[in-house]
């Protein structure tokens, strides 16, 4: 299985993925730049993407402390889900996310 | 500058393992000062899910953590720490005497001999909005906090956020400003509904205006905005502003960590693994804060990481004294410790 993800730079990666983890966390273990600052909480909305539209269908519904969650973020879209609410399963094989801003850690900010 | 404050330890940060701090050094006779940014302890913890479940506490299955907080001050009373809330540590240098100087920026200062760094992921400060040109405007028309409703007199002030901050502040500056906009992603807000009910019924007289979406660029010159866009479902809005106050939490960022001298890797600051120095001698990291090899973020390594910074933060403040290892459960003079609050 693998997800699709886009960084901050508009760098396409294609990750390899485990079922029963999080986008987060693969996003974040493969070593791309996501502050993911509450380690999967769901509290503050710095593991933000943009979902690509032909996969809006195939993800879990959205919960309301997600949505509530998302009021922290920027550029809230349509599209937008927290990626520490997205459980990688064989669904979601081939998943494309984008990294929305705000998801930058220091580091990279000053870069 | 007040009369600098005489101690052994300053720990700065208040979270989980700052807080545990106390209860190590204290056993070893350590007076503590907490120095944090925040309003109140728990660091992390309380900032960012003081009620969500943790699971992998040592011989606690489950506990959120306000409880945790709770639970860690109650443990440390006997050692009567005192804490410093709403202020960060600006400059820490060392004095000729070997202690240390600490300032915050709150103007306090104090005399340490040990220094312990359980800062976490750094302080916690606004999140700024990611529109172009932003930092040029802050601290002159855009702004994260409220000091003086004074300062917003007859302005026209653009409120960005949906949660209290942006509710309270957004019902407050309408009775002092020329006119408020409150600007949210949605029509719903994760505010007090009695604020919420309030900012309806204010929009409904037409002495206020909500308008759902976001902010998408500044206009101005010289620090002054003048104006912003909207983005809204029906297309563009332009504002007319000459203050913004975004509200949109807070996120951690190193600060001032960075200027003390220390080596640091990837905004994380190296330590040994046997008494968790820094690469100064006198100054510790513990917690999220530090890196070695098979480091892990768990609240639980920052507390084993406390116990052995204590036993050489002992020998730095009181090099005559043989530290002798003691267990609670069976020595005397600890179980007084514990029982002197």
């Amino acid at each position: 299985m693998h997800i699709n993800v886009i960084d901050r730079q508009g760098v396409h990666h294609r990750l390899e993925a485990l079922e029963g983890f999080r986008v987060m966390e693969i996003i974040r273990d493969w070593g791309l730049d996501i502050k993911a600052e509450c380690g999967g909480a769901c509290a503050c909305a710095t593991c933000h993407v943009h979902v690509s539209p032909d996969w809006m269908d195939h993800l879990p519904e959205i919960r309301d402390d997600e949505i509530e969650s998302l009021d922290l973020a920027f550029d809230v879209n349509h599209n937008s889900r927290l990626s520490c609410q997205l459980i990688m399963t064989e669904e979601l094989d081939g998943l494309t996310v984008t990294l929305a801003p705000g998801t930058e850690t220091e580091n990279r900010d000053a870069a | 500058m007040s009369q600098p404050i005489e101690t052994d330890v300053v720990i700065v940060g208040a979270g989980p393992v700052g807080l545990f701090a106390v209860f190590e050094l204290g056993l070893l006779d350590l007076r503590c000062h907490l120095i944090d940014i925040l309003d109140r302890p728990g660091g992390q913890c309380a900032e960012l899910y003081p009620e969500k479940p943790i699971y992998d506490i040592p011989g606690i299955p489950e506990i959120s953590g306000q409880e945790l907080t709770d639970n860690l001050l109650r443990q440390i009373a006997p050692f009567n720490p005192e804490f410093h809330y709403g202020e960060m540590v600006t400059a820490l240098s060392r004095r000729d005497d070997g202690a240390f100087d600490v300032e915050t920026d709150q103007g306090k200062t104090f005399n340490a001999k040990v220094v312990v760094i359980a800062a976490g992921g750094g302080s916690f400060q606004p999140k700024r909005p990611p529109i172009p040109g932003i930092e040029a405007f802050e601290g002159k028309s855009v702004f994260y906090a409220v000091r003086k409703m004074e300062a917003f007199r007859d302005e026209d002030v653009v409120i960005v956020g949906g949660g209290d901050s942006a509710l309270d502040w957004t019902l407050n500056l309408q009775k002092v400003a020329r006119s408020v906009t409150l600007v949210h992603r949605r029509p719903e807000f994760r505010a007090a509904p009695d604020s919420v009910n309030k900012m309806w019924a204010l929009q409904e007289e037409g002495k206020l205006e909500f308008i759902q979406g976001q902010v998408t660029e500044l206009k101005g010159a010289d620090g002054l905005v003048s104006g912003l866009t909207v983005k809204t479902s029906d297309g563009e809005k332009e504002l007319t502003a000459s203050r913004m106050l975004p509200f949109f939490g807070l996120t951690m960022k190193l600060g001032p960590v960075a200027d003390w001298g220390l080596n640091l890797e990837q905004n994380l600051i190296p330590v040994d693994t046997e008494k968790f120095g820094t690469s100064e001698p006198g100054i510790f990291a513990v917690g999220d804060i530090n890196t070695y090899p098979g480091k892990l973020k768990l609240i639980l390594s920052g507390f084993h990481e406390a116990a052995l910074m204590a036993q050489a933060a002992k020998r730095i403040v009181h090099p005559d004294q043989r530290v002798v290892f003691q267990y609670t459960t069976s020595s005397t003079s600890l179980q007084k410790k514990l029982k002197a609050a």
